[in-house]
């Protein structure tokens, strides 16, 4: 039992250990939350924020430490357990069923048995009292991530929880929906709920948390009022020494420049019931800059990608044209070896083969466009020059390693990651595409990557990257262009480009409508 | 119109065992996992209720043994890939081995042995109506036990809490565990259900269709089975169907190899297969709806992390 009983904290964490094999996932965490606030669970990618919340849901099992609530040591065994004594978990990776509707989704994490017509007008008379409307008879696999999110958070209010946790809530949203967010959660806050509100953005983390508790590579490192610091102080606690910032010169004469990567008017069927068809897209990148595309996930963007890098060729030829030469019917080998370089989101499985050592996946990538310094006579590999070469990239991107050429599995995600967008650096290639470049990375790696992107470019490149981090790029874009629905709305230059602007954009809005309705605002 | 009646009666002969080993094998689908060994849990229960009713005298008896011993069999596949989360389609694979190779050492000494039979249904009154009289009410006993389990699993697939659960296990087991469901405990019943149907299609062969035990005497039908369950995306009532033409068309196809129509049989014979997968196929053509029902997480083991 608790000495402090008349203390007001909901939730009290002391000493909680994790350890997956080698690894201290959580590493004695103390951690409380009181009544009535919302509380940030502040930490880079890998600092073991989802480790410690699955932890107080059930869903994984401590190694040690002790859990309170209202005073009483708990020990949480199971999810249903956890839901029992009041504590409710809107998910990052959302666990929800696509094949089903939205009010099965709902009937499934209630325990009370009652029909699924009683729930759905339960889930609407409650969605619509918080202003996220929702249709309960929708299929999860119809809906944007924006509408799916919000069924995590009605189910999640159905069950009258005391603590709800939400793990990193806004990187699936548009700043509008962060927004009404916001707003749901102060609500809830007026209510008498706790939140404990898990993220990496320090900007939302300063607006609407009473209280942060700062991790680092599984371990505690401070508590503050986020409030009271600055991003940069809480920047330095996250991370442990400062983040060098991104540098970007204003690109020179664009306008005349060459175009390296040409898209017209591309179009694609969906490829399965629930994907999105792209819908007559035109873009152009020319030599010197680097073009973003924003979106919020799930609106074409991997089938845009897809399209550009060749893994799915397209009919017309002239869709896509790289160094002014058509490649549309081309397979990705052949539009690398018309100079450009790809770099899919996943890492694992589809930028790197796991189980196969960082030079013989640079093979992979490169046997067709450095055949003739990798392959030699007989198609026998040449495994020093890879080696070697491995070796090069390695050392330019600064890749943290346990071995001299380790498997890529053994990497942690940004170490990784530097090397395959080294692996592609390392070619000058004319036209690079990159696909959510830093996405699980590691801050001081991701502006490492940014920053080379972004020296690519100047150095007479053109760089096209997609990206659903709204702060990356602002950093990096000398112009962003919108996806929503399959459909790209036409670049704005950096300068002119505002978050409120993007983010209407990738809301849905029209162009002209966006611009409107800001100014009628 | 004696002649029609007899050949319906063997269509729906024909059909049953496919039926209710289908059934089976989809609620087991649905759960999200392939169990490739329908056709040995079924040779299992073939011998297992030849064997009980050869013995005891009394097919009741018989028709208990085949749903236990393919339920016992079931079990064992239930342990390897839920338990030691082993390949399922391996698993599966050698579990239709195993199946073949035992029930043909246990049978030896049944080849050649009268069997029991499990009598038709007769209703004093009902059953002598003519020409419906011997469909609605002259059958045998699992006929009637295998509409009325596809009906129920149509029912607790689609109007159930439990139902509903199971299919969103089988839709995703992670955000399934994530919510606190029991995940393996589902799988287990669920195979071992599919495992009891399909004992229970193998008793109807030993015990109804041909009663006595040949070796092999399955001959493929566990597959044809597998086959109508994919083919009938996942859903009962069109392996209902399924199991229906690919009887008719087999027992058709008989008929017309014994009148002597100038076809080369191994053609004929090949036809109830080619009908049945045309006719799913095409009913099977609206593709949001097939994805729908398509168990996503099919055949991947699942090891939660704790």
């Amino acid at each position: 039992m608790s000495a402090n009983q008349d203390d007001a904290n909901l939730l009290e964490v002391r000493g909680l250990t994790k350890t997956f094999g080698t690894l201290t996932a959580c590493d004695h965490v103390d951690l409380s939350v009181a009544n009535g606030e919302i509380h940030a669970l502040l930490g880079e990618n890998g600092a073991g924020k989802s480790t410690l919340v699955k932890m107080l849901f059930g869903t994984l099992e401590p190694n040690s430490g002790e859990i309170f609530w209202n005073g009483r040591a708990v020990t949480i065994t199971n999810p249903g357990f956890a839901k029992k004594l009041g504590i409710g978990m809107v998910f990052q990776h959302f666990s929800l069923f696509e094949a089903l509707t939205a009010a099965e989704n709902i009937a499934l994490s209630l325990d009370d048995g009652s029909p699924i017509s009683t729930i759905a007008a339960k889930a609407r008379a409650l969605s619509y009292s918080y202003g996220l409307p929702l249709d309960p008879q929708s299929l999860v696999g119809d809906l944007s991530v924006g509408e799916r999110q919000r069924i995590e958070i009605i189910r999640c209010l159905l069950q009258t929880p005391q603590l709800i946790i939400l793990d990193e809530p806004t990187s699936v949203l548009t700043p509008q929906e962060a927004d009404k967010l916001f707003e749901t959660l102060e609500r809830l806050r007026s209510e008498g709920k706790s939140i404990l509100y898990i993220s990496h953005r320090l900007e939302e983390v300063k607006r609407i948390c009473d209280r942060a508790t700062v991790l680092r590579h599984g371990k505690v490192v401070g508590h503050c009022n986020p409030r009271k610091e600055t991003a940069a102080s809480l920047a330095r606690m996250m991370v442990g020494n400062d983040v060098e910032a991104v540098v970007r010169a204003p690109a020179q004469g664009i306008e005349t420049a060459q175009p390296l990567l040409e898209i017209r008017a591309l179009s694609r069927k969906p490829a399965t019931p629930f994907s999105i068809p792209l819908r007559n897209i035109n873009l152009t990148v020319r030599a010197g800059e680097v073009i973003g595309i924003a979106g919020v996930a799930g609106n074409g963007q991997g089938e845009f990608f897809e399209s550009v890098s060749g893994e799915v060729p397209q009919q017309d030829a002239a869709s896509v044209r790289i160094r002014g030469k058509d490649a549309g019917g081309l397979s990705i080998t052949g539009r690398r070896l018309m100079g450009a370089a790809f770099v899919p989101e996943e890492r694992l499985g589809h930028g790197a083969a796991p189980r196969m050592k960082l030079s013989e996946n640079l093979l992979l990538s490169r046997h067709a466009t450095d055949g003739k310094v990798f392959v030699g006579a007989g198609g026998m590999v040449k495994s020093d020059a890879i080696y070697a070469a491995a070796q090069r990239i390695i050392k330019a991107m600064d890749v943290r390693k346990s071995a001299p050429d380790p498997e890529a599995a053994a990497l942690s995600g940004g170490n990784l990651q530097k090397f395959i967008v080294g692996r592609e650096l390392d070619r000058r290639p004319s036209v690079m595409v990159v696909n959510q470049p830093t996405w699980g990375v590691d801050a001081g790696a991701a502006a490492h990557i940014r920053q080379t992107l972004i020296e690519l470019a100047r150095s007479g490149s053109a760089v096209l990257v997609i990206s659903q981090d709204l702060d990356e790029l602002f950093e990096i874009s000398d112009a962003i262009a919108v996806m929503h629905n399959g459909e790209l709305s036409k670049p704005l230059p950096i300068v002119e480009a505002t978050f409120e602007k993007i983010g209407l954009l990738m809301g849905g809005a029209e162009p002209g409508h966006a611009e409107h309705a800001l100014e009628t605002s | 119109m004696d002649i029609t009646v007899n050949i319906l009666l063997t269509i729906a002969t024909a059909a049953t065992p496919l039926l209710i080993a289908a059934i089976g094998e989809l609620v087991v689908e649905r759960s999200g996992v392939l169990n490739l060994g329908v056709e040995g849990m079924m040779i299992m229960g073939a011998v297992g209720g030849f064997g009980a009713g050869y013995l005891t005298g009394s097919p009741w008896i018989g028709l208990l043994a085949a749903i236990a011993l393919g339920a016992v069999f079931s079990l064992l596949f239930a342990v390897m890939t839920l338990s030691l989360a082993t390949n399922q389609v391996a698993t599966g694979l050698s579990l239709t081995l195993l199946g073949l190779g035992l029930s043909g050492m246990m049978g030896t000494s049944f080849v050649g042995q009268p069997g029991a039979r499990l009598p038709n249904l007769d209703i004093p009154g009902l059953t002598a109506i003519p020409v419906i009289g011997r469909l609605l009410f002259g059958q045998d006993p699992i006929f009637y036990i295998s509409i009325a389990l596809t009906v129920a699993v149509m029912w607790f697939l689609f109007k159930t809490r439990t139902g509903l659960t199971l299919r969103s296990i089988g839709d995703s087991h992670t955000s399934a565990h994530a919510l606190g469901i029991k995940v393996i405990r589902y799988r287990y019943l669920a195979v071992i259900f599919g495992g009891a149907c399909a004992g229970l299609a193998g008793g109807h062969l030993s015990l109804v269709y041909t009663p006595q035990w040949v070796e092999n005497m399955t001959a493929g039908r566990g597959w044809i089975a597998l086959a109508l369950v994919v083919f009938a995306s996942w859903r009962p009532w069109r392996v209902l169907a399924g199991a229906y033409i690919f009887g008719a068309v087999w027992i058709g196809q008989l008929h017309a190899q014994a009148f002597g129509i100038p076809v080369p049989s191994q053609l004929l014979s090949s036809l109830p297969y080619l009908a049945t997968i045309v006719v799913l196929v095409l009913i099977s053509r609206n593709k949001r709806l097939t994805m729908m029902n398509t168990p996503a997480s099919l055949g991947q083991p699942f090891v939660p992390d704790r």
